[in-house]
């Protein structure tokens, strides 16, 4: 006789029968009956009409009749509370039951039925059962402790039961801590606040005492619970780590990332030079691999996991990389985090290997991985420069292939490489031009437009091309529509001559027949900056773009630290904080970890970073995902919504275009090798923004950005101030966060041969501040302040004053790192604060640094070529003369001219404050933006720095 | 922890329900069929987020278990338990199917209540549950063998004999166990992997290996294991003391050759904190059939086989393939089961193939020639040769020549691997470490053992 009759009882008037059936006097048929209804309740029948039948039945010898009427029991309590009373008495009874396994049964399934009166009466039977003789009653007592308090919080706190717990975890009984040490850490997961679970080193000893004891569970919420403990120093880490590490032979693989969970915590605050740092390095890779060797599901929580691992320790697995090598049989889930891996830990010392797997899995059947692969690919070259020949070539045989979606994916990561590596493999343009009709995706669409845009000048169809994509302009996605914009523009600034019809046509349709804000907004903007001054737009849209990451899809460090605290969990496989996946007060604590100590006087996590001001070439460029690269315009992160931005109402737009076009086209026209006299106010980045970048700002530029739209603009309102030297407009050095309320903003000029410090102090706090005071540390090249802060009104909130602090180069001297770094302490009435900025080494260039034609030649060969150093200039407009003047304005003084092969060198020279004389040969070849710099100095790490200072000078 | 746990029928069907958390209803019984079970495309991941609640699942032939949370809770563990629980249902009932599902339901309920409380995992050892949950499982082979005893007829010492131990230290063990004739068997098993190019060089090689135990001993019987693993024989040679319990008694090793072990990980009943201090492997072994331990090596791997392939094109329509076998160990010992399988090109016509030994077929229907022995001796060689026939394609993609791949079983531990010790104390009963008659048995099977052509 099976059990699976029951599930067929399908007739008609059934619960009748059944009720007939459980107030029947044999014990069997009764049996019987009440499986036929839990079978019922299974299948989701509603058979609650039968409680009080089946209520009756509870109180029986037959253990195996009592479990099930419990079963029953615990679902329908709920739906009838009056009846469910009636089943009290025999719970009361139960866990005073001689019978061990029936008093823990009792209390155990007193804690699932969710009735307020039966809660009442559950209290001292649980009482008793969580001082029960009995191990295995007190270790379902502890549980259902953690029951009680789901259903009524407060009632557990009022009797008590939480001191009861708490002394549970010193049982002697390792089953009976490990549930005690459960329930406690669901208990103060939703009491974020209170001291639940004081973890101090007695419990903790007491714990891992446990730990060597206890059921695999028990070991896995021991070890969960461990993770959240901070430990007091160094040595107390390492003690715990110790006895922890033999759990990773453990067969269970949750108890194995557990304690790797525990042991990537605690690690953080070992000191790095520790030799038992590095033995635990290497105990974590084993174990690592070996759980690669699980079930798949498995596979797949580890993968998702050692993805997190090796992006905060990549040293850990950085030589087990065959191991991540995609098996056929693997699951599709498996594969793709493999492969995810693999991307992450490739160097250049297995680079060949990675690469022939690649193409081996480019070729397999599943669509998503076959693309994945091609994109690895194209990371790889971007990765290991070693390799990037190699990728292109791969990359070129599977366009070969034809097969549609591998072409499509190749041309988005080929973007990429040209990205990365420019004037290097365009020549395979030619190849990519032949698949523009196969390509339906839109990400693959804007990637080939961007591409023809970019290097319209070498694609002598570019304009064919392009107008090709526009005869179905508004089938396009948007994606597509604004890379064909901005890549028709790039067309018609390289190309004027040819493509001026093309340009109209694409911003007519941009502006006037588009519902897209974006679209509308990017055209305007387009439609202005060429229409004002054609030579601006060219700065602007075919501005040098910063160079993207080696590394891409990182996880934001903050939440890669919080993630690496959830190891092993459902977190940890969905790359998401708790709080983004689970409801209510549970989880929405943030866990972090813990400092690491020796660094004792700061308190930040070496996250943070370094205060402000360290200008925008610290941000550095990620991108951040494949379709925000080719995002739009107004994703750059503005603050403000752009999209009220431009106020021009369409129509008048549409009236004054077309002349204003035409003027400016003729600026462009006239000679395009002319020099571009004059400078653009806009800062640089924002025109690596428009030009199609990444949407990522340099974080100077977060505040001022109404202003830069502004400038913009403007464009020809702020040109022309080339007289005096260049000075940095003002970055924030001191964020008003870190220094209670006080901004510091601030930038470096000499002017009449003083040094100056240009400072703005903000007060954005509530209350007054008074008595300012400035002062240095020492620095590189001995500058101190000439004289006291000059802050003689008390500063109310809200108020900004300028300050101008003369410098001289008489203080003591120390070698910073970078070189141009200076420290410095602000103190107010509220506290002293230290900020570090970087100061150009041009403020250093004194007066008389015009070196005598002779002694520069004598000296130019006297320094030996291991002192020379070269640099190039990209993208730089102005042709010798211009340069010259600009460059005298600094303090960099031309020496000599020569012309040769319509290359004109300038010799130039600077000196110093401290007596260091540069010497520098400044080739600009006729016709090419990109000039060659070479310094040679006596020493030369400062050669860098002086490299920096042609940069900027020249472009601004 | 987990809320819920439902097990479903191939087509949706819920057969077993059981809510521990208040948070999940009714209806992510529904959530999970019509999103994952009926969903048309493949899986994609064993872990789905459906609405805010995560579904857990895994598929024992056309059954699916699902696990329920709304927490943010170990993912590892749940996972674990799912396949444990697998294990447990196994071991009282068989195979995982429907039908035996079905027939044995209420036993799964009373099994879901003990080892699964408000969604923590309690101990689960079917060597402990079988003491109090006694209903014996039903296979489908023998509806009527239906036999339930009760609790109720324990004595009170029997009663605390099982709690203390589903709640002590030796969950996995209980007392009281006698044998007339005490006796274990060690099966050493292990799989060998290998990718070789067509050179002949190693691309990458590795052992994964198990240590199965089947042990019938009286008692609590505390046992101590011994391999010759590298880093306890160079501890033994540095100290120079000849331990004489260090010698072999069981394998006929002479315990001069040691093999480096990459990881290895253990079952629950083997003390790791003195495996880390000291490296040895002592333990109370369950009754019956377990894992002892995994492992996995990588260096000084024998290589049971080697593949030389030769391809050659004749013209477009022709392929001329041979392909040299030859086994490298011990003479006296035998190969068994060894199959070979070389891919062939989607478009091929016809094929002749001769080889010296075995049988060898061309199966069209899996695009191979696969050719068997069914014995092979150490130190031999042997040899197959095939004409393909190409029909003209104008498919410009060339064949992407998949590797050959090979399957054979040995007796021996292709790691190098040995059993040097494997000793049997029992302090209470009179039997000593001779009474207890031990086997040992090395198996080497091919794992994925490919060499490119």
């Amino acid at each position: 006789m099976t059990d699976s009759k029951y599930f067929t009882t399908t007739k008609k008037g059934e619960i009748f029968e059944l009720k007939a059936e459980l107030n029947s006097d044999k014990k069997e048929k009764k049996k019987e009956a009440v499986k036929k209804v839990i079978a019922s309740m299974t299948v989701g029948k509603d058979v609650s009409a039968l409680f009080p039948d089946v209520v009756n039945c509870m109180q029986t010898d037959n253990l195996e009749l009592k479990k099930l009427v419990y079963l029953y029991l615990m679902n329908y309590a709920k739906s009838q509370p009056d009846m469910a009373i009636m089943a009290v008495n025999t719970f009361v009874k139960d866990c005073e039951d001689p019978n061990p396994l029936i008093r823990a049964l009792a209390v155990r399934t007193m804690g699932c039925i969710r009735v307020d009166k039966i809660t009442e009466y559950l209290c001292e039977p649980l009482r008793k059962c969580l001082k029960d003789e009995d191990p295995y009653v007190r270790k379902t007592a502890a549980v259902c402790v953690a029951k009680l308090h789901d259903i009524n919080a407060q009632l557990v706190e009022d009797q008590g039961f939480l001191d009861t717990l708490k002394d549970l975890i010193s049982d002697s009984n390792p089953m009976v801590v490990a549930n005690a040490v459960a329930a406690l850490s669901e208990i103060a997961e939703s009491h974020p606040n209170s001291n639940l679970l004081d973890l101090n080193p007695q419990t903790i000893n007491k714990l891992l005492t446990a730990l060597n004891e206890c059921t695999e569970w028990g070991q896995i919420f021991i070890l969960d619970c461990l993770a959240n403990y901070t430990p007091r120093d160094d040595r107390e880490s390492q003690s715990i780590c110790e006895r922890v590490t033999p759990r990773l032979s453990h067969a269970n693989s949750a108890v194995v990332l557990s304690a790797v969970k525990v042991l990537m915590k605690f690690m953080e605050m070992l000191p790095k030079d520790l030799d038992y740092y590095g033995t635990l390095l290497k105990k974590l890779a084993p174990p690592l691999v070996t759980l690669l060797s699980a079930e798949p599901e498995l596979q797949y929580v580890a993968l998702r996991n050692i993805n997190l691992i090796v992006q905060k320790r990549p040293e850990i697995l950085k030589h087990e990389m065959k191991v991540f090598f995609v098996k056929y049989n693997d699951p599709i889930y498996v594969k793709l985090e493999k492969l995810d891996i693999m991307i992450r830990l490739a160097s250049q010392a297995n680079i060949a290997q990675v690469l022939a797997e690649l193409k081996e899995y480019a070729t397999e059947v599943d669509v998503d991985f076959v693309r994945k692969a091609v994109r690895a690919i194209g990371r790889c070259a971007i990765k290991v420069e070693q390799s990037a020949e190699r990728c292109v070539s791969t990359l070129l045989d599977l366009i070969q292939t034809k097969v549609n979606y591998v072409v499509q994916e190749a041309i988005v990561v080929i973007k990429d490489i040209f990205r990365k590596y420019p004037n290097k493999y365009e020549s395979v343009i030619a190849t990519l031009c032949e698949n523009l009709d196969s390509l339906d995706e839109p990400e693959a669409r804007a990637a080939m437009i961007w591409i023809v845009g970019e290097y319209a000048e070498r694609i002598d169809n570019a304009d064919e091309l392009l107008e090709s994509f526009l005869e179905g302009f508004h089938d396009e996605s948007t994606q597509v529509q604004l890379q064909l914009l901005t890549a028709i523009v790039k067309l018609f600034l390289k190309k004027p001559t040819e493509t001026q019809e093309l340009v109209q046509q694409v911003l007519s349709l941009a502006t006037q027949d588009s519902d897209n804000p974006d679209l509308r907004d990017r055209g305007y903007i387009y439609w202005r900056l060429l229409s004002t001054d054609p030579v601006a737009a060219k700065e602007v849209v075919l501005a040098e773009k910063p160079l993207i990451s080696e590394e891409t899809d990182l996880i934001e460090p903050t939440l890669l630290e919080e993630l690496i605290c959830h190891i092993g969990t459902l977190a940890s496989v969905y790359h998401k904080p708790p709080s983004a996946f689970v409801e209510g007060s549970r989880g929405v604590q943030h866990k972090r970890l813990p400092p690491r100590s020796g660094s004792g006087e700061s308190t930040e996590s070496p996250e943070v970073g370094q205060p402000g001001g360290t200008g925008p070439e610290a941000t550095p460029a990620v991108i951040p995902s494949q379709s925000d690269l080719l995002g739009d315009l107004l994703n750059l992160d503005l603050g403000p919504p752009a999209s009220g931005s431009v106020p021009a109402p369409t129509s008048g737009m549409q009236m004054g275009a077309m002349d204003l076009l035409g003027s400016g086209l003729d600026t462009l026209m006239g000679d395009d090798s002319e020099p571009l006299g004059g400078d653009i106010g806009g800062s640089p980045a924002m025109g690596a923004g428009f030009g199609g970048a990444p949407a990522v700002m340099p974080a100077s530029l977060n505040a001022p950005v109404g202003g830069g739209l502004g400038d913009l603009f403007d464009l020809g309102s702020s040109m022309g101030m080339t007289t005096g030297a260049y000075v940095a407009p003002k970055s924030v050095w001191l964020p008003a966060m870190k220094a209670k309320g006080l901004e510091i903003s601030g930038t470096f000029s000499r002017r009449a041969g003083v040094i100056q410090m240009e400072l703005s102090l903000t007060n954005k706090a509530m209350s007054i501040m008074t008595d300012f005071a400035i002062q240095f540390n020492r620095n590189s090249f001995g500058l101190a302040p000439a004289g006291p802060l000059q802050v003689l009104t008390p500063l109310s909130p809200n108020q900004t004053i300028e300050v101008s602090l003369p410098l001289n180069t008489v203080g003591p001297v120390m070698k910073m790192e970078p070189l141009n770094n200076l420290q410095v302490a602000v103190k107010n009435n509220i506290d002293v604060f230290y900020f570090s900025c970087q100061y150009p080494i041009s403020i250093l260039f004194v007066e008389d640094g015009k070196m005598e034609r002779q002694v520069f030649l004598a000296t130019w060969k006297d320094i030996t070529g291991e002192n020379e150093a070269q640099f190039q200039i990209k993208d730089c407009h102005l042709n010798s003369d211009a340069a010259s003047s600009k460059l005298q304005s600094s303090n960099m003084f031309t020496v000599a001219k020569r012309t040769v092969d319509a290359q004109d060198m300038l010799y130039q020279s600077m000196k110093l404050s401290n007596n260091i004389w540069v010497l520098a040969e400044l080739r600009l070849q006729a016709g090419s933006p990109n000039y060659t710099l070479s310094l040679k100095c006596r020493a030369p790490e400062v050669s860098q720095y002086v490299f920096q200072c042609y940069e900027t000078v020249l472009k601004n | 922890m987990i809320g819920g746990l439902f097990i479903y029928n191939h087509k949706g069907e819920v057969l077993i329900s059981r809510v521990y958390r208040d948070d999940i209803g009714r209806n992510a019984v529904d959530a999970f069929r019509v999103n994952v079970i009926h969903a048309r495309q493949q899986v994609r991941s064993p872990v789905t987020n459906i609405a805010r609640t995560s579904f857990f699942h895994v598929k024992r032939s056309n059954i699916w278990l699902a696990a329920v949370t709304k927490q943010n809770v170990n993912a590892a563990m749940v996972f674990e338990f799912l396949y444990k629980m697998c294990d447990v249902m196994t071991a009282y009932f068989g195979k995982i199917s429907e039908e035996n599902i079905k027939n044995n339901f209420v036993l799964i309920y009373e099994l879901l209540d003990e080892i699964l409380d408000f969604g923590y995992p309690q101990n689960s050892e079917t060597g402990a549950l079988k003491t109090f949950i006694t209903q014996q499982g039903i296979k489908s082979q023998e509806p009527y063998g239906c036999g339930t005893s009760h609790l109720q007829h324990q004595t009170k010492e029997e009663q605390s004999q099982i709690t203390s131990q589903v709640t002590g230290q030796i969950g996995w063990r209980r007392e009281g166990i006698k044998y007339r004739r005490n006796e274990l068997f060690l099966d050493v098993l292990e799989s060998v992997n290998l990718l070789m190019s067509p050179q002949g060089q190693v691309l990458s090689a590795h052992v994964s290996g198990r240590v199965v135990m089947k042990s019938y001993l009286s008692g609590m019987p505390e046992c101590k294991f011994g391999m010759n693993d590298k880093i306890v024989i160079d501890k033994q040679g540095k100290g120079a003391a000849t331990d004489d319990s260090a010698k072999s008694e069981m394998g006929g090793s002479s315990g001069k050759q040691s093999i480096a072990i990459d990881d290895c990980t253990f079952h629950q009943c083997v003390r790791l904190s003195k495996f880390d201090s000291e490296r040895s492997i002592s333990f109370i072994p369950p009754d019956g059939e377990y894992e002892l331990m995994r492992y996995r090596t990588t260096k000084d791997i024998i290589l049971p086989f080697r593949v030389i392939p030769l391809v050659r094109e004749v013209g477009r329509t022709k392929l001329e393939v041979k392909v040299v076998i030859k086994s490298n160990f011990k003479p006296s010992l035998l190969a068994q089961k060894i199959e070979v399988r070389i891919p062939t090109p989607l478009n091929t016509s016809g094929v002749q193939v001769i080889c010296m030994k075995g049988k060898a077929k061309y199966k069209a229907s899996e695009n191979a020639i696969v050719w068997k022995i069914k014995r092979m001796a150490g130190m031999k060689e042997s040899q197959i040769s095939a004409e393909i026939e190409l029909l003209p394609t104008n498919d410009k993609k060339k064949w992407a020549r998949p590797p050959i791949s090979m399957n054979f079983e040995v007796p021996f531990a292709p790691s190098g691997l040995k059993v040097r010790y494997l000793k049997v104390f029992e302090p209470k009963l009179n039997y000593s470490d001779h009474d207890v008659i031990k086997w040992v048995r090395y198996i080497g099977r091919s794992g994925i053992y490919e060499t490119r052509c």
